[in-house]
């Protein structure tokens, strides 16, 4: 068994088919390319590995946890660890503009601790061994010394996206390809298992891109599990061990990358590849 | 009439004012969210009526709601409930805020017109503030494993209140001469003082003018430095 299943996953927006029963499954440490024209339904299948939309039908698993089965009701909390399985880094970056880039990616590592000090000091009080004055102050030493790490991680995470020097920035005062950066940094300070883009480029100028595929790259050589939306060709040839094409809502071909963009059986797939590749030839 | 005096008659009308203005932001700053939450809820008959509160209180003036929670109560329960506590409050702590027996009665349910009328005036700037975030603000949030209270405190909110001052400081310069309609239930607010003087001299209406004007540049002043303290980011 995979990685990551997906079996069958079917999605409608009212009357609208989205997802037709979509199969796709990954190996730990491989990257996974999705491509299609839009409206192939690539990016809502990406929202609902997400949990961004819930799927109308479908099993996923993750390892041997079941995540997603029709049958069974998600409560908030549920879905919430659900997705921290998961990271995603959006096409349209949303970092939030309040915060300094540093404290953009650590965020939600300090939510998440601010959570697990009160379980720490539930389960010290359950003991019943310690004062309350030793309990407040194991607290706060064990706040103290994840805060420490938090901090080291996202400095490591900014250095690793050659954003050290924009730390204390906002996200105002960076170009696309440097936001998207912190984007990806921001989703990796969680330590997801399995990080997925969602077109990660098609928002940047041309001279941008480069910068943000370079990361994605140099992620892949640290054997990260990934799923890619993406319209770079060249990109996804160079970087996916993996490559799924869709078509209205169904997984059309999937290959390895050289099977799917040099030896494509589908007519539809090289009526796609052959469109993009006008495409670049005009620009 | 000397300087001093007219001063004094006027600063106490101004006390009053003051009293009325900061009462009716303390009440309707969070009514107000309440409500734009009601009107954005989905529960849909809760955010009906909700709508048509919102509709019924912009929709008519100020000035007839203030006579309605002064007068109607009278109707329902036989005898006036604010007028009562009026006289409770003028014969056991000598407590006034007008004339023809203007007390504390009078004083809560003008206030409390001014509350609700307010607070659904603010509701609709909440709202447009709150709906104008971007969804990919709180999907992301959500990707992030933030709750739903998280991602509105941390991340939606600072937002809302940055795109919110502009329409909320033009409200509240608004609110600080709307109080000057507590006047129709008899309230001594800074005009009706000024008024009381007038059959021996005009000038201290003018002079109750220059109270509005400083007190309002004082809040422009204000809100143009909460306005700085929130350029560093772009929404």
């Amino acid at each position: 068994m995979a990685y990551l299943s997906i079996k069958n996953f079917y999605k409608k927006f009212g009357q609208t088919e989205v997802l037709k029963g979509i199969d796709v499954d990954i190996e730990k440490g491989e990257v996974l390319t999705i491509i299609g024209s839009s409206g192939s339904g690539k990016t809502t299948l990406l929202r609902c590995i997400n949990f961004l939309e819930m799927p109308d039908d479908g099993i996923m698993t993750l390892g041997d946890t079941e995540l997603f089965n029709p049958a069974v009701k998600d409560t908030e909390k549920t879905l919430r660890d659900k997705r921290l399985n998961f990271g995603l880094v959006f096409q349209s970056f949303n970092l939030f503009p309040q915060y300094n880039v540093l404290d953009n990616v650590k965020l939600a590592p300090s939510l998440l601790l601010n959570e697990k000090a009160k379980g720490y000091k539930k389960q010290l009080k359950g003991q019943k061994e310690f004062t309350r004055r030793e309990i407040a102050h194991k607290v706060h030493q064990f706040k103290e010394e994840e805060k420490a790490k938090i901090e080291k991680d996202a400095l490591e995470l900014l250095e690793k996206t050659g954003l050290t020097e924009k730390a204390k920035a906002y996200p105002c005062e960076l170009s696309g390809g440097q936001q998207q950066r912190v984007a990806i940094a921001r989703a990796l300070a969680l330590k997801p298992k399995i990080l997925c883009f969602d077109e990660p480029t098609s928002a940047l100028d041309p001279e941008l891109t480069g910068e943000v595929l370079k990361v994605i790259k140099s992620l892949k050589d640290q054997d990260r599990t990934m799923i890619i939306v993406t319209h770079e060709m060249g990109f996804a040839k160079s970087v996916s061990d993996k490559v799924i094409f869709m078509a209205d809502g169904v997984v059309e071909e999937v290959g390895t990358a050289e099977e799917i963009f040099d030896s494509s059986k589908s007519e539809k797939l090289q009526a796609f590849l052959s469109n993009v590749k006008d495409k670049d030839g005009e620009q | 009439m000397s300087f001093v005096e007219v001063s004094l008659e006027l600063l106490s009308g101004f006390g009053i004012t003051c009293l009325l203005f900061i009462l009716t932001l303390v009440l309707a700053l969070p009514l107000g969210l309440l409500i734009s939450f009601c009107s954005m809820s989905k529960f849909k008959p809760l955010k009906f009526l909700t709508k048509i509160i919102v509709w019924v209180v912009r929709g008519v003036p100020l000035m007839l709601q203030i006579f309605i929670v002064v007068y109607l109560p009278r109707y329902i329960f036989g005898t006036n409930p604010w007028f009562n506590l009026n006289k409770f409050f003028y014969f056991n702590f000598g407590i006034q805020f007008g004339q023809d027996g203007a007390g504390m009665g009078t004083f809560i349910a003008v206030l409390i017109a001014f509350a609700l009328n307010y607070a659904c005036y603010f509701s609709e700037i909440y709202r447009g503030g709150i709906e104008s975030t971007s969804q990919g603000q709180y999907e992301a949030g959500k990707v992030l494993g933030m709750t739903k209270s998280q991602i509105f405190s941390k991340v939606v909110l600072l937002q809302v209140i940055k795109r919110i001052i502009p329409p909320m400081s033009n409200e509240i310069i608004t609110l600080v001469k709307d109080t000057a309609l507590s006047n129709v239930v008899s309230i001594i607010e800074i005009i009706r003082a000024a008024q009381m003087m007038t059959d021996k001299a005009i000038w201290p209406l003018f002079y109750s003018g220059a109270f509005y004007l400083i007190f309002v540049g004082i809040l422009t002043l204000l809100f143009g430095f909460i306005e700085k303290k929130l350029s560093y980011f772009r929404t």
